[in-house]
């Protein structure tokens, strides 16, 4: 009888494994910045080179960071809905632009819509690096403090959006030292 | 005929200086001085591409990959260690980035996993073994018994004088 049993049990483990594995991403590693201050950057802007941003400058807002470039595929897949967050009004979304050229972005943003407060201009990739970047798009989730509360590899969705980052957005915005985020809005982004 | 002669030589020159200067194109990140370009390829070999994730950054030519081999490069001539070149990649990609994941809690699984396992497996077939041992020694004696015994020498005895004549 074991002989049969021992097998069988052997085959569901393994099952079991291989099932858990389609579901794994491995893309998405976990960024070491969560609950941790965004890294400081002070970059010439995109449309305004004369004009500098700087992560100091974003300071007592909560707002999308999101990482972008001409040459990404996925950020034109990603651009309707980031226009579409823009008409919301519900959240300012800065840009960094990553390792791009400059007109070709700028042709981009004129083309196609220009969904940004105003863009960070990151020509050899330094502050991605410092970010973390591994792929564009990224979309970091930052806090009044300027403390990274959550991060998106890859395109945004608009679950994305309804589930996770507007919930959070809303808490963030009240949040101060006695009103705390709640965890559900915060468990809710893990899934 | 002279003249198509210069031509062809010419052209054959071009064609060297032109391959010589492509081969200078790829080699441009490279420092030229190959002590610092073996550090830096050891300190590579110790860091995850995080594009294609089964490669060091050494091994890649993905752009990432290019771009930390360039930071790396850097940090070192700015008189970096190589722990603190680890550190300030971890900072920023987390510890996914070592090739050689660091023994703590979170890997204890990763690392000692096998050896419980291989401990686990040699133990059941100790136990295997061990059982089986016995059975057969308990078999042989129960199943002869003394008559049973002289028949096999008979036998055997037959057999070794049928071989012989």
């Amino acid at each position: 009888m074991f002989k049969y049993v021992i097998p069988l049990i052997l085959f569901l483990v393994l099952a079991g494994f291989l099932y858990a594995g389609l579901s794994l991403k491995p893309r998405e590693v976990p960024s070491p910045f969560i609950g941790k201050s965004a890294p400081e950057f002070n970059l010439p802007q995109l449309m305004q080179p004369e004009k500098s941003i700087s992560r100091d400058e974003l300071l007592g807002k909560v707002y999308l960071l999101n990482v972008w470039a001409s040459w990404c595929v996925t950020c034109k897949y990603e651009h309707p809905l980031l226009m579409e967050l823009q008409r919301s009004g519900l959240i300012d979304v800065y840009g960094l632009n990553y390792k791009d050229k400059r007109e070709d972005a700028r042709l981009v943003l004129r083309s196609t819509g220009n969904p940004y407060v105003a863009n960070a201009y990151d020509e050899d990739g330094r502050v991605g690096i410092d970010y973390g970047v591994t792929g564009t798009p990224e979309t970091f989730l930052i806090d009044k403090n300027g403390t990274v509360v959550h991060k998106i590899i890859g395109s945004l969705t608009p679950d994305d959006l309804r589930n996770c980052i507007l919930p959070l957005v809303e808490q963030l915005r009240k949040a101060d030292s006695n009103n705390q985020v709640s965890r559900e809005a915060v468990e809710a982004c893990v899934s | 005929m002279c003249f198509m002669r210069l031509i062809q030589v010419l052209s054959a020159g071009l064609l060297l200086l032109l391959a010589a200067s492509v081969v200078a194109n790829e080699a441009a990140p490279m420092a030229k001085d190959p002590v610092l370009e073996a550090r830096v390829m050891a300190i590579s070999d110790e860091l995850r591409c995080l594009v294609c994730q089964n490669q060091t950054i050494a091994d890649s030519d993905a752009e990432l990959a290019v771009d930390l081999r360039n930071q790396v490069r850097e940090m070192i001539v700015a008189g970096k260690n190589e722990d603190e070149i680890i550190d300030y990649m971890v900072v920023r990609y987390g510890d996914f980035i070592r090739y050689r994941p660091p023994v703590q809690p979170t890997t204890y699984v990763l690392w000692f996993g096998p050896f419980i396992l291989f401990a686990v497996g040699l133990g059941v077939l100790i136990l295997n073994i061990r059982s089986r041992r016995r059975n057969t020694s308990e078999t042989d004696e129960e199943q002869l018994s003394t008559d049973e015994r002289e028949r096999v020498q008979t036998l055997l005895k037959q057999t070794s004088g049928d071989e012989n004549k």
